[in-house]
Formats: C-alpha cells, sequence, structure tokens
C-alpha cells in the first residue's frame, strides 16, 4: 500500500509574544496511518494540531492538505476539508449547555439529513461504544473529567471522520478505561481506516497503536519513525525520551545489542 | 524626542487597534447577515432565541414604559398648563414615545438585559474552545449561533418596542387624566389627530436599527473576546469585555439615534 500524505506541515514557525514555540516543524501524515506524537508537557503538541486544523496562522511555513494551503483557502473549501475532521480537544470542549446526548447528536443534526429515530440509534450505539449508557441527560458539568473526555470521543467519532485528530484522549482515564478506548481506536481504525494524529503521555501503551511516532522537542520534530525504529533509535534525544518514559528495561537491551 | 516617539507609537498602536475592531466586526456582521438569508433556516432556534430576547424581556419593558409614559404625562401636562394648552398632552406623549423614547428606551433595555446576555455567552464559548470545537466539525458558527440572535432581535425589538409605546400611553393616560384631570376625550383625539404614519415608520425603522446594532456589537464582542485589549484571559476577559459591549451598544444606541433621526424627518 503506498501511502500518500494527507497532510504535510513544511517548516512551521510559531512564536507567541516573541517566544519561539514551533522552530521549523516539518511533518507529513500518512493516508490510513496513525501518527502519535509525544514530546514533555508545553512543548507545542496541541499548537501543531491546532495548526492543521487551521485554527491557527503558522508564522510563516506551510499546511498543505492534500497539496492545498489551508490558511489560504476561502472559507467555503475549509469547511469542506474540515468535514472529513473528527476532532477531541485537550480538554474536550463540549458544548457546556448541551446535554451529553445532544452533544453527541449535534454533528448528525447539523451535517447529516438523518430523522431523529436514526439519530437516536447512532448516538446511542457510540454512547455504548465508550461506556457512557445512562448519562443521556447530564450536562457535561455533572460529569467526572474522564466521562468528558469519553463524551469528546464519541462526539468525535460520530460522524465516521477520515481523519481524526485526539489530543490527549486517554488522560485522566483509569488503566481498563484506557485499555478500552484503544481497542475501540483499533476496532474502528480496521472499519474506517481513518487518518489519525493521537499525542499522547501514555507511552509505551500508545505505541501499540501507532504506524508512526514523532517526538516533538524544542520546537522540532524529532524522527517520524515506525515504533519499533522509535524505540531502538540511536539518535540521543529519542533515546532519552525512550528511557525516561519506559524504563531502562529498554535501554538495557539496546545497550545489550551495541 | 524619545518621548514624542513614544507618544506616537501608543497613537498608532491605538489607532491599528480599533480599524483592526471596526473590520473584524465588518466581516462578522457581513457572515452573521448572509447566514441569515441562507437555507435551511433555523426555526426552532430563532424561536428560541425570540423567547430569551423578547419574552423574557416583556415585563422590563412593561415596567419602564408605564413609568416613562407617567413622568411623560406628569411633566406634559404641568408644562402645557403654562400655555394653556393641557388638551394637546396626548399627542405630545404618544409623539415623544413613539418617535424617540419608545425605541430608545428599549433598546437600552434590551442591551442591559439580553446584549450582556449574549456576549458572555458567546465569550464564554469562545474561551472554552467550543467555537473552535464549532468550526472543526464544519459547522460554521455564524450560522449556528448568530443567525437565530440577529432574527430574533431584528423581530423582537419593534415589538418591544411596540409594547412600550403602548403602556407609555397608558401610563400617561393614568397620570395626566385620571390623577391630573385632564380631558379623557382630548387626550385620545389630539392622539389620533397628530400622530401620523411618519411618526410610526421612523421609530419602526429606529427600533429594527437598534435590534441589529443591539445583538451585533454584542455578539461580536463576545466573539472576538480573546482579541478584545485590556481584556485579561478567562473570566475577568469574559466580565470585561460584556462590559465594554454593554457600553458601546449604550452609546452607538444614542449615536444612531440622532443619525437616524436626522436622516428620517
Ligand atoms: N494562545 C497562546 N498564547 C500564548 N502562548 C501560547 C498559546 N497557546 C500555546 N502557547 C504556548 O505554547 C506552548 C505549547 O503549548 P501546547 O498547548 O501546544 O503544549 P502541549 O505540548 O500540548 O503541552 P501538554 O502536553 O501539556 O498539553 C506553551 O508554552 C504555551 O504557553
Ligand atoms: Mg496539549
Amino acid at each position: 500500500m503506498n501511502a500518500q500524505p494527507v497532510v504535510r506541515l513544511i517548516d512551521v514557525w510559531k512564536s507567541f509574544d516573541s517566544q519561539p514555540i514551533l522552530k521549523g516543524v516539518n511533518l507529513s501524515l500518512m493516508e490510513g496511518k496513525t501518527t502519535v506524537i509525544v514530546g514533555a508537557s508545553g512543548q507545542g503538541k496541541t499548537l501543531i494540531i491546532k495548526h492543521i486544523l487551521g485554527l491557527i496562522r503558522p508564522d510563516s511555513g506551510k499546511v498543505l492538505f492534500y497539496g492545498k494551503e489551508i490558511n489560504s483557502v476561502s472559507k467555503k473549501e475549509l469547511m469542506e476539508i474540515r468535514m472529513n475532521f473528527g476532532v477531541l480537544f485537550q480538554n474536550a470542549a463540549l458544548f457546556d449547555s448541551m446535554t451529553v446526548f445532544d452533544n453527541v447528536a449535534l454533528p448528525l443534526r447539523e451535517r447529516t439529513k438523518k430523522s431523529g429515530e436514526e439519530i437516536k440509534k447512532t448516538v446511542h450505539e457510540k454512547l455504548v461504544m465508550m461506556d457512557l449508557e445512562g448519562s443521556d441527560d447530564k450536562y457535561p458539568a455533572q460529569l467526572s473529567g474522564g466521562m468528558r473526555k469519553r463524551v469528546g470521543l464519541a462526539r468525535a467519532l460520530v460522524l465516521e471522520p477520515r481523519i481524526i485528530f485526539f489530543d490527549e484522549p486517554t488522560s485522566g482515564l483509569d488503566v481498563a478505561k484506557s485499555n478500552e478506548i484503544y481497542r475501540v481506536f483499533f476496532r474502528t481504525q480496521q472499519k474506517l481506516g481513518y487518518t489519525a494524529v493521537i499525542v499522547s503521555h501514555d507511552v509505551p501503551k500508545i505505541l501499540k497503536l501507532a504506524d508512526y511516532v514523532a517526538l516533538l522537542h524544542d520546537g522540532v520534530i524529532h524522527g517520524c519513525l515506525t515504533p519499533e525504529e522509535f524505540q531502538l533509535s540511536q539518535e540521543p534525544l529519542i533515546r532519552e525520551y525512550v528511557e525516561t518514559t519506559m524504563g531502562p528495561l529498554y535501554s538495557s537491551e539496546t545497550e545489550e545489542e551495541l | 524626542m524619545m518621548k514624542m516617539l513614544g507618544l506616537f507609537e501608543k497613537l498608532g498602536d491605538n489607532a491599528l487597534y480599533y480599524v483592526n475592531q471596526a473590520g473584524r466586526m465588518g466581516i462578522f456582521l457581513f457572515y452573521s447577515v448572509v447566514s441569515v438569508f441562507r437555507p435551511p433556516y433555523k426555526i426552532f432556534p430563532t424561536v428560541r432565541q425570540i423567547y430569551i430576547i423578547g419574552t423574557l424581556s416583556i415585563f422590563v419593558i412593561l415596567f419602564t414604559g408605564a413609568f416613562t409614559g407617567m413622568v411623560l404625562g406628569l411633566q406634559g401636562y404641568h408644562t402645557l398648563r403654562k400655555f394653556g394648552a393641557q388638551g394637546l398632552l396626548g399627542s405630545a406623549v404618544a409623539l415623544s414615545l413613539i418617535r424617540e423614547l419608545g425605541p430608545v428606551l428599549a433598546a437600552l433595555m434590551v442591551t442591559g438585559r439580553a446584549g450582556s446576555a449574549i456576549c458572555a455567552e458567546i465569550g464564554i464559548m469562545r474561551i472554552s474552545e467550543q467555537i473552535d470545537a464549532l468550526e472543526c466539525m464544519a459547522i460554521d458558527p455564524h450560522r449556528f449561533i448568530m443567525a437565530p440572535k440577529f432574527m430574533a432581535g431584528i423581530i423582537s425589538l419593534p415589538l418591544l418596542t411596540a409594547i412600550f409605546d403602548v403602556t407609555g400611553i397608558l401610563g400617561g393616560y393614568v397620570v395626566g387624566v385620571k390623577l391630573l384631570g385632564a380631558n379623557e376625550g382630548a387626550y385620545f383625539s389630539s392622539m389620533y389627530k397628530d400622530v401620523e404614519f411618519e411618526d410610526i415608520y421612523m421609530g419602526f425603522v429606529k427600533s429594527l436599527c437598534f435590534g441589529l446594532l443591539i445583538i451585533w456589537i454584542s455578539a461580536s464582542k463576545g466573539y472576538y473576546v480573546h482579541l478584545e485589549r485590556g481584556g485579561g484571559f478567562g473570566a475577568e476577559g469574559v466580565s470585561i469585555t460584556t462590559t465594554n459591549a454593554v457600553v458601546l451598544c449604550s452609546v452607538a444606541i444614542l449615536l444612531f439615534d440622532y443619525f437616524l433621526t436626522s436622516v428620517l424627518l
């Protein structure tokens, strides 16, 4: 399967108050593949996602979506591009004056011509998938942090998107729930074949889902490697990251190989 | 010399900020008005907004309308009596209400009640990334949030103004005729004689414009809360922006009132 890049970031720079955060980010997201972005807190992972979504303009550099620059297309074209997106924000960004059901139903109501019955069925399917049955009528403020995240996931997946952006989908979830979520991701990915970008601190578990792993450090992407290559990489930064997140187990392995 | 440069820099900064703000508010208005006319129409959300902006304002409008009419009756009666023209009380009260006070005061009341609420609501949606989320779902925030509010503002304001006018006229009647003893027949017949279609038309146009103005200013201030200068962040940012929106709305209503009067006269 010859994957082609869906999204390409070319030398993206972004500063806030003359403090550079992204310093020449280059990244390609391959069609049908899952790319995981890892990196320390505050490095700009969320910022990269917001650039791809077209919510933030880079100071310089380009964000290309199938070769089209996302910051120079018309409002209508941008809308069409975003039709393919399923997005989970880091804070879930639920509509806080709507119930859980309405939150998940909103994309269906606004974007499809489905009948009320069909909408109800689809929404319940997704809520069950996220282990949320019985919370239909609750408001986001009445949910726990992890539940909010799962509602966000249900909302992101309800339209069966072609590209998904998940910003820390499992932070705030217990181990069993996050394993379950990973299984859901795996199954839906199999079914829909979507392209995915996942930002996560859940290394090494997230690596099982990944086709590519990118490490963001000091405003630059280091290596967009397969998980195996990533774990065995000799590049000092990646090695340091792998060692700190996965413990000395892996490093001793590599040392034996040396 | 350095001081001068600093001064110019500040001036330029200010100018840029306000030009920028005017520009984005203009674009905001354009997109919102266009989205009002693009089908499918959002009937149910519009009705809901009419309830929030219009129906829930009725009590305040009744109250302020009645007292405005009563004070007009009181003042008018005593002034007109000096010229022996108490018979004109009805038309004096009605004309001042229909042409000026009705549209302006109703608009100011709605600004305080609904304008501030709209600004805060949209501002909170902005800072909690709900507007970004809408955009990423390819749902146009202008169509989804703004269009129903604009429709509701334009429909509600003329109706509220009409209610204000009528209660005001009745208030003037109670004070002028019942309390102070002006002639009952003259109160209404002078009104019939002197209030013409142009007067009602003027009040109608004003209230329509004010409706648009209130929603426009408060919604766009909320929508751009993250760009508001001196706004701070988070809850405080929203509160400062809401205050600014109410002040700007009130000032704009009075400015536009003068402007519209001079055009329509
Ligand atoms: N709107 C903004 N204004 C100013 N600075 C910002 C803004 N957005 C992000 N930043 C800065 O950019 C940097 C990266 O932020 P970002 O949210 O992308 O981090 P992150 O890698 O997602 O971290 P985490 O893993 O904790 O979520 C931070 O230092 C932050 O202070
Ligand atoms: Mg983040």
